[in-house]
């Protein structure tokens, strides 16, 4: 099954074509540029030349990472998911976009994205499992997690401040393992779902009146 | 090609616009707002519209397919507001519309919500003889344009320097403890009310000013009277009159915009004038150029209220206008553009 994938959650601008066949996964097409502005201009046109480069053939579904990330890039990649998807006639899934990153690690790690404002959005993973809900803090404020190295933009932006090693070539989120991660429900064909980014945070406004 | 049906989609601000015309005949038009959620912040919260629109896109589009009974695939063309707008809101609309089009082969046009406001009168009232003089008010612009080609020149005469006419009048509301948005309310209470009560400042229209901005309107200083009128009257102890200082204070607005709008139809020797935007459903304003339009032998045309707020149709009568003129589409790599310049009608060969 053909599967279009997309994540903006960090300044990474990412779109793939991945192949699930069986338990197995291919990447067929790949577009990535770091971007952090640039998601409405570039993400469609990846799409685009994807799709051209994987040839023939439908896409069957759609895969999106649902944050947590900087929001403005982040809607822009679930909206076009969702409208892809509903414009092709196929369901689309979200996966949570550290998973993207955790998935693939060994031993404890903590997986950290640039959250702007100086704060990050963070996870730990525990042999690839994610443990908890993804939270958002300050680097120097984070909890004690056990973690034995740091992962990701925000860890390689902020390594300085992290009680943990951080490996400082910034680490985004893999497309492949969004797909596999989404994989049971694109094989069962499960239904559509809503996508709500995981947004951690408030609007920054003040009701006027209690 | 029969008419082309084409649908619209508009995110520039609190609303999220789905509207579906074929030719000059609107099909659907479906909108979900975010405006009671933006009420309780008493004004738009980019933020909260951003997330809004995002939750309401693929359902309004859905509900505007089935209100007008088409489906994607019989489109002839996908428009979609680019600019000007909140950044964030719009690029909900550009990625969704773009991602629409790239999955049901509908070309697609990135278009300016000022001259979509202009096209939406197409939609009841046929072809807009050309050139007109657009006059646009609203929460977000209050502009003079001059529509030479509704598919290609159109350009702007004025603007506001300061606070858009809506924003005066919402600011205005909260003075008068009038909920968000504040239009309605000062129109309602304005018709019990007593227009000359005070005078409040016309901005811009001293002879100094109207050799700078001939065109151009204020309307800071405008709201800024207001406040100091009320404070003085509290100060000495009087209540405040709510209709006669929404009448009062509505007059110099209204007053303002029609007679420079009428001003530069008749130096640029155009013979129909145009109302659009929020602010265009207001009865006096309405009323105030229907008098002076017949006064100065002009033809004045305008669409119905709810044709008048941001919506998707006025975004999909301009796509049909585009289609049907030709006009090349846009390319996959638009931006949206929050400050976009009136004078790109479509993106189609300007910014992309
Ligand atoms: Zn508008």
């Amino acid at each position: 099954m053909k599967v279009l994938v997309v994540d903006t959650a960090t300044s990474a601008v990412q779109a793939a074509i991945v192949e699930v066949d069986g338990d197995e996964l291919f990447l067929q097409a790949f577009r990535r540029e770091i971007d952090p502005r640039g998601h409405v201009e570039r993400l469609t046109p990846f799409i685009e030349a994807c799709l051209a480069e994987s040839g023939r053939g439908e896409v069957d579904a759609v895969v999106a990472g649902t944050g947590p990330g900087p929001y403005t890039g982040l809607r822009v990649g679930m909206v076009t998911a969702a409208a892809f998807a509903d414009g092709a006639g196929v369901p689309v899934y979200g996966v949570c976009s550290l998973d993207g990153i955790g998935g693939n690690t060994l031993g404890r790690a903590l997986v950290a994205t640039d959250a702007r404002r100086k704060e990050i959005y963070w996870a730990v993973y525990d042999s690839g499992a994610r443990e908890g809900d993804p939270q958002v803090c300050k680097p120097a404020e984070l909890p004690e997690t056990g973690a034995d190295y740091a992962i990701g933009e925000g860890a390689a932006m902020y390594a300085d401040l992290l009680p943990v090693e951080a490996e400082t070539t910034p680490v985004y989120p893999d497309l492949v393992k969004l797909a596999e991660l989404a994989a049971p429900r694109i094989r069962s064909g499960a239904p559509s779902e809503h996508l709500t980014p995981l947004y951690l945070r408030r609007p920054d406004a003040k009701p006027v009146r209690a | 090609m029969s008419e082309p049906l084409v649908m619209g989609i508009e995110t520039s601000c609190d609303e999220t616009g789905v509207g579906i015309v074929r030719g000059h005949d609107l099909l659907a038009d479906a909108i979900a707002s975010s405006v009671e959620e933006q009420a309780r912040f008493g004004g738009v919260v980019p933020e909260v519209a951003s997330r809004a629109h995002l939750e309401a896109m693929v359902p309004t589009v859905q509900r505007a397919l089935d209100e007008a009974g088409v489906a994607l695939d019989d489109l002839d063309g996908i428009a979609v507001t680019a600019g000007p707008g909140l950044a964030g809101a719009l690029m909900v609309g550009v990625a969704a519309a773009k991602a629409y089009s790239l999955a049901t082969d509908v070309p697609l046009y990135g278009v300016n919500h000022l001259s979509a406001h202009i096209a939406v009168d197409t939609l009841e009232n046929g072809p807009i003889p050309e050139p007109a003089i657009g006059l646009l008010v609203s929460g977000g612009h209050s502009t003079i344009m001059m529509v030479e080609d509704l598919a290609g020149k159109v350009t702007q005469l004025g603007a506001s320097i300061d606070d858009a006419a809506g924003e005066a009048f919402d600011k205005v509301a909260r003075l008068l403890g009038l909920p968000f948005p504040g239009g309605p309310h000062i129109d309602r209470h304005a018709r019990d009310g007593d227009r000359a009560f005070v005078e409040f400042p016309r901005g811009l229209t001293a002879p100094k000013d109207m050799e700078r901005h001939r065109y151009d309107f204020s309307f800071s200083g405008l709201k800024t009277a207001v406040a100091r009128w009320i404070e003085t009257q509290k100060a000495e102890g009087r209540d405040i009159p709510v209709d006669d200082v929404a009448a009062a204070f509505q007059e110099a607005v209204c007053d303002v915009l029609t007679r420079k709008a009428i001003l530069a139809a008749k130096e640029h020797g155009v013979e129909t004038l145009l109302l659009g935007g929020g602010v265009a459903a207001n009865s006096r304003l309405r009323g105030l150029a229907e008098e002076r339009a017949e006064k100065a032998g002009l033809i004045l045309r305008y669409p119905r209220p709810k044709l008048c707020t941001d919506n998707g149709a006025m975004v999909a009568a301009l796509g049909s206008h585009l289609v049907s003129a030709k006009v090349a589409p846009s390319q996959m790599t638009f931006p949206a553009n929050s400050s976009m310049d009136v004078e790109v009608v479509s993106l189609a060969d300007k910014l992309a």
